[in-house]
């Protein structure tokens, strides 16, 4: 199979616009989380959400005009707009600007969701019941289809080679990653814009989380607490939405053209847990199973693994469960392991959580850094892994494992190791 | 300027995001406006909302025109 390597990011997230405005916020120790704006919230059970920072678009803030007229962001749900700016960035990034026939047709696009169009769903709903079905716009279906990221990215960029979108929950950034890598690696494509994106925060979707008992309750006076991942305090995780977008190519097409080489996507592994709809299987097997996949893929042992991006979203089962599986996998080498969980900053941004953690996990590889787990303050369990509380790491970085594991019993690991 | 068509081209506007001195009488929704079908859909929507009345899908089709739309709207109104 041929190699695949990571040549462009791009990425909008609640600690700003940009993959370098994040990382750096990220790096800071900064938490994305507040109590969410736009909507009531007065009797929702859980009051913090990690929302996009929305301004003009100076200080890292994000402002949807510089993507999209006002006109066509009326279309659309964010979700789009969203993958819109990430894939902006991330083509600039990979300086791949196909303008020939021959460039467009090997250059594809596979952007998922885990929800897609929900807040406009919910509102034709109300103008549905309330102005009838003449009031329905045109727009109302082809702007809220997952797969409609993927088709304006495409439309926008001259992209005419494989276009497809993944819907797998939480899981849906790294199986569209690791998906995308594949269809380079067999020769379908030689270049790919893939990722995650997600724009799920409003009263529904707050309700429908809550209702799973998914989300945290405990925190609603202290939103940046409230992502805890490994704490003894935590009580679920803290809704976020933002992309996160890379562009993956084929090794030697990068090569001839000069492209900056982040890292090379070595191993991807994929699994069924088969046991509930919602929550993980209690002995980890499912989770244990994709990433052994993904070693035996990569063709590396678990001492070469120098740091884990955690899938560890701050659920009290969730999070010992995937620690207890790696703590399987990795067996005597967990007492140089080091993972976090990057969703203690950012919050968990559902169907571009894994494409978002794929992109730190490249940074951590490019700047040797291991981000930290914030609010880590008391471990609910003994590990010999270092779980990077608080402070990031500065340590020697070749490989890492990136988690994603999703409702439905879907999980996805990712394997980048640096290209030397 | 009649009421009607004043209200007729705001809508517009705001719909297809042009400038005030492009929508002239003659000026095509497609041809000159940059409108694609799905818009003009919309735009026939937002002219039933405005002046509270019904456009027939057959009537809808022969609407091409900001004026076109004025006079339709005109006819409907008296």
């Amino acid at each position: 199979m041929r190699r695949v390597v990571v040549t462009g990011l791009g990425m909008v997230s609640p600690l700003g616009n940009g993959v370098e405005t994040t990382w750096s916020n990220i790096l800071a120790g900064k938490s994305g989380a507040k109590r969410p704006t736009g909507f009531e919230t007065d009797d929702l059970a859980c009051r913090v959400a990690c929302q996009l920072p929305l301004g003009d678009g100076t200080n890292g803030t994000f402002n949807p005009d510089d993507v999209l007229p006002v006109k066509e962001q009326r279309k659309i749900d964010p979700f789009i707009v969203y993958a819109i700016a990430a894939a902006d960035e991330a083509l600039a990034d990979a300086n791949w600007k196909p303008e020939s026939y021959e460039d467009q047709i090997v250059s594809g696009v596979m952007i998922g969701s885990g929800i897609g169009g929900l807040l406009g769903i919910e509102k034709a709903a109300y103008d549905l019941q309330e102005k009838g079905p003449r009031r329905i716009s045109p727009f109302f279906i082809p702007g809220r289809l997952i797969n409609l990221a993927s088709g304006y990215v495409s439309i926008r960029h001259g992209l005419k080679g494989p276009n497809h979108a993944v819907v797998t929950a939480c899981s849906t950034g790294a199986h569209a990653i690791g998906d995308a890598a594949r269809l380079i690696a067999l020769g379908d494509a030689d270049v790919m814009v893939a990722g995650g994106t997600e724009s799920p925060i409003g009263r529904l979707a707050l309700a429908g989380f809550a209702a799973c008992r998914a989300l945290s309750t405990n925190f609603n006076d202290t939103p940046e607490k409230a992502s805890r991942p490994y704490d003894k305090d935590r009580d679920g995780f803290v809704m976020g939405e933002g992309a996160g977008v890379v562009v993956l190519e084929e090794y030697e097409h990068a090569k001839a053209r000069g492209a900056k080489i982040y890292a090379e996507v070595i191993g991807y592994g994929m699994s069924g847990d088969a046991y509930h709809i919602t929550a993980p299987s209690e002995d980890g097997d499912g989770a244990f199973r994709c990433m052994s996949a993904a070693m035996k893929r990569a063709g590396i042992t678990p001492d070469q693994i120098d740091y884990v991006n955690a899938h560890g979203t701050s659920t009290p089962l969730g999070d010992e469960i995937e620690l207890r599986a790696i703590e399987r996998l990795v067996g005597d080498a967990a007492d140089g392991l080091t993972m976090s969980s990057t969703k203690s900053a950012v919050g968990h941004l559902l169907g571009a959580a894994g494409a978002v953690e794929a992109i730190f996990s490249i940074l951590a590889i490019r700047d040797q850094i291991a981000p930290a787990t914030l609010n880590l303050d008391n471990p609910s369990v003994d590990t010999k892994i270092d779980l990077v509380p608080h402070t990031p790491k500065k340590m020697d970085i070749k490989v890492v494992l990136s988690n994603s594991f999703g409702f439905g019993g879907t999980n996805a690991s990712l394997i980048l190791r640096a290209v030397d | 300027m009649s009421d009607i068509a004043e209200r007729v081209k705001k809508i517009v506007i705001e719909h297809l995001g042009v400038d005030a001195e492009k929508v002239t009488d003659t000026a095509s929704f497609i041809d000159d406006l940059g409108a694609d079908s799905l818009d003009t859909v919309e735009l026939v929507m937002a002219f039933e909302e405005e002046f509270g009345t019904e456009i027939p899908d057959d009537a809808a089709e022969t609407i091409q025109t900001v004026g076109d739309a004025v006079s339709f709207l005109t006819k409907a109104a008296s």
